[in-house]
């Protein structure tokens, strides 16, 4: 444990001192309440709407910023101190490349977990005590899924970019692959699932498209925080309301793609010869 | 229980073999020099004992365990070529780090920044440190939690003359405390009188390997001895005659160059003689190392 707490707080030490931590904290801060006051701007409105409209519009632009951020962190986690240097040192150290990549996924994961839990805290901060009358209950409880699956979705991707870090045998390799992966996840995806829709006709199997949707873990992160728009829900994700899997298991796929992930982070990091 | 025993290790690397049969021995307190080309293998020793790389064939055991156990590699301290560290770190927080993850003495950290001549640099960022610098840093680095195996890649790169001599003495130092030191280089002069024994490696083999002495009688190179004396007298007649090569070094002093069993010979009777401006020099450590290489080379044509 204790070579992975050690990795881990230099990387949190890092965080802090680039000021990585500060900056995401606030930049979710400021969007969170911008969407909180702004979102319905277009339909003509300005100020407080309502809270599932919010959270409707927070995890629009999680799922955009959330991947884009954790990839940015952490893909250079192990191509990084390879050009640094410092992996060939780190790696005669007494300490097990498992316990190195754990120890990267605890830095990050706590500064990612850290400046997401600040952000979005402060923007339902401001909308409890800004908002008269909002049900508290009612606040706390989405919030708290919110936050918390946007960690799950961070860490997922954290875990990802490790993988393509422990691949590439350049920086800038890294830096292109964690684009693609962004690219693929966040945009691609969903498109090729609606082409197959619009393809297929219905003619494609009705009960496995909406599994598709577990593939793909910003796919996850929407079904979990959109639980109850059913109808109102754009493109794909329509398809959500076939799928029978409880809430719970969603959450459960979400996990899953984050150890999966590590996982695979983690055979590549073993097979990278030095 | 040596520190470092490696027996007929052998390293496929792809198609290409890295390491040849190697057998190599380091004793406690016992200095190594690990001599070569780039590509010889050198460094590629150095991760066998690591444990960075594992033999296809063959063992290799650091203080009888096996070489990636966090045990052993406690034990062990490791300059690696170029070291690099983190930029945006200072000097006292990349020790740090590096002495938590070894689990060395926190204390150690201020009294190594000390003995390296760095604190007055301890609080500046390592970005801002010259390559000299650095390479202490990389040293302080080497012997956190004092390590009874040291394992030096190309330590004087980039050093000045005078931090080169001072690394010598270092390595002198520790030797006497009993750490095992294998020092990998390619610079040749100056290294001679700081190491017990020298290996030679060339193209993944070792060439031979033992003492100086050892390695000067088993490479049969002559002495050469240099005296004044005027080369159009009789004197370079005499020596041909009785088989010396001879030759004019500079219109005054004359070179011999004897077989080692014969010096003794010639030496009293130029000693009779009372030749001026004497000079005696064995076979250098470089010349051992061309010697093997060339006989390398016409053993096996590339």
């Amino acid at each position: 444990m204790n070579p992975i707490w050690n990795i881990a707080r230099k990387e949190l030490a890092d965080g802090l001192r680039n000021r990585w931590l500060l900056a995401i904290s606030l930049l979710f801060a400021l969007l969170a309440v911008g969407i909180a006051w702004l979102g319905a701007a277009a339909s003509g409105q300005v100020g407080f709407t309502s809270l599932p409209a919010t959270l409707a519009s927070l995890t629009s632009l999680a799922t955009f910023l959330m991947p884009l951020i954790a990839l940015l962190l952490a893909y250079d986690a192990i191509v990084g101190e390879e050009e640094g240097g410092t992996l060939l040192l780190l790696l005669t150290y007494p300490l097990g490349r498992g316990q190195l990549l754990i120890g990267k996924f605890v830095g990050h994961g706590l500064i990612l977990g850290l400046a997401t839990l600040l952000g979005f805290s402060a923007a339902a901060l401001a909308i409890a005590v800004l908002v008269p009358g909002i049900p508290l209950g009612q606040l706390l409880g989405s919030f708290g899924r919110f936050i918390l699956s946007s960690c799950l979705l961070g860490w997922t991707f954290l875990a990802m970019a490790y993988a393509l870090s422990a691949r590439a045998s350049e920086k800038s390799t890294a830096a292109g692959l964690a684009l693609g992966v962004w690219f693929f996840f966040v945009l691609l995806f969903d498109l090729a699932l609606l082409a197959l829709l619009v393809i297929g006709k219905g003619q494609l199997s009705a009960n496995l498209l909406p599994w598709l949707l577990l593939l793909n873990p910003t796919d996850l992160y929407r079904l979990i925080n959109l639980p109850d728009f059913g109808s109102e829900l754009g493109g794909v994700l329509t398809l959500g309301r076939d799928l029978s899997v409880p809430v719970a298991g969603l959450w459960l796929a979400l996990c899953a793609w984050t150890l999966a992930a590590l996982a695979l982070a983690y055979a590549l990091f073993r097979r990278r010869p030095i | 229980m040596n520190p470092v025993e490696i027996r007929d290790a052998t390293l496929d690397y792809g198609g290409f073999t890295a390491l040849h049969d190697l057998n190599l021995q380091l004793g406690a307190g016992e200095v190594l020099g690990l001599l070569g080309h780039n590509g010889a293998g050198k460094t590629t020793t150095i991760k066998l004992i690591l444990g960075l790389l594992r033999p296809t064939r063959g063992s290799v055991r650091v203080f009888g365990q096996s070489p990636g156990d966090p045990a052993a590699r406690r034990r062990i301290g490791f300059l690696p070529e170029n070291v690099t560290f983190y930029p945006q770190l200072s000097g006292r927080e990349t020790l740090q780090h590096f002495a938590r993850l070894k689990g060395a003495r926190p204390a150690e950290v201020d009294e190594l920044l000390e003995q390296v001549g760095l604190s007055h640099a301890a609080q500046r960022r390592v970005k801002t440190y010259s390559k000299g610098m650095r390479q202490r840093l990389g040293l302080a680095q080497a012997l956190l939690g004092q390590p009874q195996l040291l394992l030096l890649d190309e330590p004087t790169v980039g050093l000045d003359p005078l931090a080169t001599i001072e690394l010598y003495q270092w390595l002198d130092r520790l030797r006497a405390k009993g750490t095992g030191i294998i020092l990998c280089s390619h610079v040749l002069p100056g290294v001679e009188s700081h190491i017990d024994r020298a290996a030679i490696l060339a193209k993944g083999r070792l060439l031979t390997a033992g003492s100086l002495a050892e390695l000067r009688r088993d490479a049969g190179l002559p002495v050469r001895i240099r005296y004044a004396g005027k080369p159009d007298g009789d004197w370079p007649q005499h020596w041909r005659s009785v088989g010396h090569e001879v030759a004019a070094l500079d219109g005054r002093r004359l070179e011999l160059r004897v077989g080692e069993e014969r010096q003794h010979e010639v030496l009293s009777v130029l000693l009779a003689e009372q030749a001026q401006e004497l000079e005696v020099l064995p076979p250098s450590l470089e010349d051992l190392y061309r010697h093997h290489m060339q006989s390398a080379h016409a053993g096996a044509p590339a």
